[in-house]
């Protein structure tokens, strides 16, 4: 799982609003994301009979002088079963808007990107799983005026 | 649906035999007050045991509704409307980015079912966080209280753990076609009642 982001803050109201761009590689089915690892001796398969759908999120985790732990979901994917596993998407812009609850995003040097995914079968149980890869990303410590976006 | 099993293992167990109509009255007019007290005994022991196994998962999930049915389409193609949902609400269990919570607005009788986008927890276990359904274009600010941009712990019914789904489709029908539920309770009441054990 490789990402590559570029990103500037701006101020909103009262809150930060950071903006990122990336691009997403990720091989489903294959494992490279550490789904073998998990999985161990079952097979490779993650989308077998009793799986209708992964729904795939990118979500953003951090820490501020406000809040201890905060979590962002920037975008998010369906992708059902028979859809090509293979995510290629470069220069992505995020889909929902990454506000911080207060200021903490200016400087804020250790936000991680992580990849997951919510399986849900046809019946049964619903796990949440977490792609081993993930990304470091600073902000930096300046605002920056309105650009468009 | 939990009358309909008991007892129907026993050998010889009555039930309604061919050329039932006059079978049932003619059974009904032989059949003496002990009898009748019977079968009311043995009806109000099913109704228990259903009410008891029902609190039993109250208790074991920690949630106040462990199995929820979908009403609406705010969360396809994951749920549709019909689907069954399995709760758990364990106290300890932090509220993440991604899972899927069902809560309640605060007034409100009906709970939802979406999935947390937004997470801020503080140091001391504070967490307030933002839910939005995969089939909606739009968080879900829209739906909470007048003035609320939050939810709280305290608002969530229980995670979705496990899910079945058009079975809870017969819950639909039966709130949207009352006859129907009073015609099946009906048959189900009947049918226990008079069915006879050898």
């Amino acid at each position: 799982l490789r990402k590559n982001v570029e990103d500037f803050t701006g101020p909103r109201e009262r809150s930060d609003l950071g903006f990122v761009t990336f691009d997403i590689t990720a091989d489903i089915l294959n494992g490279e994301n550490g789904l073998q690892t998990f999985w161990k001796k079952s097979t490779l398969i993650i989308f077998d009979w009793n799986v209708k759908q992964l729904f795939l999120y990118l979500s953003a985790e951090y820490s501020t002088k406000n809040n201890a732990l905060n979590q962002v979901v920037l975008w998010d994917k369906i992708m059902l079963r028979g859809d090509n596993p293979r995510l290629s998407l470069k220069d992505m812009k995020s889909k929902y808007f990454f506000f911080d609850d207060g200021n903490g995003l200016k400087g804020n040097r250790n936000i991680t990107l992580t990849l997951s995914w919510n399986v849900v079968p046809n019946a049964g149980i619903l796990p949440l799983v977490t792609g081993s890869g993930h990304v470091s990303v600073p902000f930096p410590d300046t605002y920056e005026t309105t650009k468009s976006y | 649906a939990a009358a309909l099993g008991r007892g129907s293992g026993r050998p010889g167990s009555g039930g309604i035999r061919g050329g039932a109509a006059m079978d049932l009255f003619g059974d009904l007019r032989r059949m003496n007050k002990r009898q009748l007290y019977y079968q009311v005994l043995n009806f109000a022991m099913i109704v228990s045991s259903a009410l008891m196994i029902w609190k039993g998962l109250i208790v074991v999930t920690g949630s106040e509704s462990p199995i929820v049915v979908v009403l609406s389409g705010s969360m396809e193609p994951a749920f549709h409307r019909g689907d069954l949902l399995f709760l758990t609400n364990f106290h300890d269990d932090p509220i993440r980015a991604g899972e899927i919570v069902v809560f309640k607005v605060e007034g409100r009788d009906i709970p939802i079912v979406h999935r947390v986008i937004k997470v801020h927890e503080k140091g001391n276990g504070n967490i307030k966080f933002l839910t939005k359904g995969d089939n909606n274009e739009v968080d879900d600010r829209g739906l909470y209280k007048e003035g609320q941009n939050w939810l709280e712990k305290k608002d969530v019914v229980g995670r979705a753990r496990g899910f079945l789904p058009y079975v809870g489709m017969v819950t639909i029908i039966m709130n949207d076609y009352p006859k129907f539920k009073y015609a099946l309770l009906a048959v189900m009441g009947a049918y226990v009642l008079l069915k006879r054990e050898s």
